[in-house]
């Protein structure tokens, strides 16, 4: 054979595994609304940057006459490409093969490139479409799910892992996305779950469509599993664009700044909050009127909307913002927003993204299903984190800061590098109401006019205590500023802090309240 | 998700208008837990009752075995008295359903 026949040769064995399942099997899979497998990593990645590696991989089974069975790639497309340039690593089961079914060569596919990520130090992506576990490999499907999850589980905090759920993701294998850092989902075409309608309802008796149980919306609302909700994928790849801008590509390195921006000029700061610290308003606007091009780029926005978290940039570079939102439970921690604020902290700390704080909170919901559902031990992952994280980390005291939200949202005694407070903010044990009918309850009580005593007191306690001075008396503020100068603070206190670094005695690991 | 309606929420004693979540809406209240009624803590089968109507039983005594999930559950009584209400054997219970009632 002469080398142009080898040519033609390869090019015919190339041509054939890349057909995956077949014309009818594609057509089923774009009918759905979904791109294939190859398509989406193209459209996703650079043009022309995606080099795919391990084409011609093949299953080893040879049960249930699985040996007279090829499937292409073993059903997932894997390989090396760039993002706006960011090289990345990626991989993309295909449903058209076997339902995307995970083999255990499938499986050690995704496995080396997961390797590969590691070592190269960059992000790795995986697109998620696939029935489940190839039941013909038994255990060795199983093997590789297993195989998976120990290098997502390395992985983490090295490299950023992205997991893009475009079809089913079921039973085991939920657990791969679950241990990335970030899951995006689009809508109707995103399905996870551990057990599937069909089995609650033998156990159980319970009917719940596949939508109702672990569809897109259900993930980004309801159990925040998913970071981002699109409604088409290519708007999904747009996002995952947007996002690996913002990060670096492994945890030696700073995530690549952009020229500085000043804020869009429709965001004035000094309009945005109301000084009756009782009354709503929306934080992501005061976010909007500090940072770059007033860019926020917001992550689990519909999951517990209490607080507020995403990636944003100040001078050009990326920082994280964690911001209570008045707009919704009036800011409170609880479970689901002391989960969402901590797990965000710790990914901005083992990526050397500076943290930056607004505080706006009457402290923690009360409430019998939170103390039940252990708001405790959810509650101190925000404490952990924050002091564990060793990031610069600057809080701004907006308005008030009660109790034990007060300590929780990076104040100094955990460990805030600078804490600014504007003029407007309220920093005390409890709002006055309560403070009042405590400390003056027997006044209250004892005099003729119960309601005036109680106006008066409160009053008394506000003009007192509901003030940063006392906290910048004692040195727990640094300075109080002028709202409008909160951008160029942290700008400031942003590159003072370029350098920073902390020593903490050795240990293996933290014991974080997971 | 910018359309909460503004509604109120008190936190020690203050008053603030906010939106509220569904999920907020929708908690469940709490009830105290009636250790005299014995529900089914799974759908399944009654397979064998132990005891009838008027019994007294001691805390900690087998009831019946509640078959679910290809598993047989042994019940014990939560707590000591007489025996109110009991299944029949071979029916099928929900979730939740009352299976003995200890008076």
């Amino acid at each position: 054979m002469s080398l142009k026949q080898k040519l033609l040769d390869l090019f015919k064995r190339i041509e054939k595994a890349q057909t995956g399942g077949g014309a009818k099997a594609i057509e089923k899979q774009v009918a759905m609304g979904k791109l294939p497998a190859r398509e989406r990593i193209t459209t996703l990645l650079d043009r022309n940057s995606f080099h795919e590696y391990d084409l011609f991989v093949e299953h080893k089974c040879a049960d249930f006459d699985m040996d007279k069975k090829k499937l292409p790639a073993d059903g997932v497309v894997t390989g090396t490409g760039s993002i706006k340039g960011h090289p990345v690593g990626i991989f993309a089961q295909d449903f058209t093969v076997a339902g995307g079914s995970l083999g255990l060569m499938h499986a050690r596919k995704i496995t080396k490139i997961m390797d590969h990520s590691l070592k190269m130090g960059i992000p790795l992506i995986g697109i998620n479409d696939s029935g489940g576990a190839r039941i013909q490999e038994g255990v060795n499907s199983l093997a590789g799910y297993g195989e998976i999850f120990y290098r997502n589980t390395l992985a983490s905090g090295v490299i950023p892992q992205i997991s893009v759920i475009l079809g089913p993701c079921a039973g085991g294998a939920v657990y791969s996305p679950a241990l990335t850092d970030f899951v995006f989902v689009v809508d109707k075409i995103s399905k996870m779950f551990i057990t599937g309608p069909e089995v609650i309802k033998t156990v159980l008796g319970e009917e719940i469509s596949m939508e109702d149980l672990g569809g897109a919306k259900v993930h980004t609302e309801i159990t925040g599993n998913a970071h981002f909700f699109a409604e088409s994928e290519l708007e999904c790849f747009e996002q995952i664009k947007k996002l690996v801008s913002f990060i670096p590509w492994n945890n030696k390195k700073k995530a690549d700044p952009l020229p500085a921006k000043m804020p869009r000029s429709n965001y004035n700061i000094e309009n945005i909050i109301p000084l009756d610290p009782k009354k709503p308003y929306d934080i992501r606007d005061v976010i909007k009127a500090i940072c770059d091009d007033s860019d926020f780029f917001e992550i689990q926005k519909s999951w517990a909307a209490n607080i507020v978290i995403g990636f944003a940039r100040l001078n050009g570079e990326t920082v994280g913002i964690v911001g209570n939102q008045p707009l919704v439970l009036a800011g409170v921690l609880d479970v689901d927003s002391s989960d969402k604020a901590a797990r965000f902290i710790r990914y901005c700390d083992a990526f050397n993204i500076p943290l930056i704080t607004l505080v706006d909170l009457p402290g923690y919901l009360p409430g019998i299903d939170q103390e039940h559902a252990g708001v405790i031990r959810h509650g101190a992952k925000i404490l952990y984190a924050y002091s564990e994280a060793t990031v610069p980390k600057i809080t701004v005291i907006l308005r008030k800061a009660y109790g034990g939200g007060y300590i929780a949202m990076c104040s100094r005694h955990l460990g805030a590098d600078f804490v600014f407070a504007w003029p407007s903010a309220e920093i005390a044990v409890m709002g006055p109401e309560g403070a009042a009918n405590i400390i003056f309850k027997a006044e209250i009580a004892g005099a003729d006019d119960p309601d005036e005593m109680r106006k008066q007191k409160v009053l008394e306690y506000t003009e007192k205590f509901a003030n940063p001075y006392i906290a910048a008396a004692n040195g727990h503020v640094d300075s109080i500023i002028n709202p409008s100068e909160t951008r160029e603070f942290l700008i400031h206190a942003i590159t003072v802090s370029a350098n920073k670094s902390e020593v903490r005695a050795f240990r293996k690991h933290g014991i974080p309240p997971f | 998700m910018n359309n909460y309606n503004i509604k109120t929420l008190v936190i020690d004693d203050s008053v603030y208008e906010t939106g509220l979540t569904k999920k907020y809406l929708n908690r469940k209240t709490y009830k105290p837990v009636d250790q005299k009624r014995v529900n089914a803590f799974i759908p399944g089968l009654i397979q064998k009752v132990f005891v009838k109507v008027g019994d007294k039983v001691k805390a900690g005594e087998k009831l019946l075995i509640l078959e679910a999930m290809k598993m047989q559950n042994i019940v014990n009584a939560p707590v000591s008295g007489i025996i109110r209400v009991v299944p029949q054997e071979g029916i099928l219970v929900k979730k939740n359903e009352l299976l003995v009632d200890i008076g």
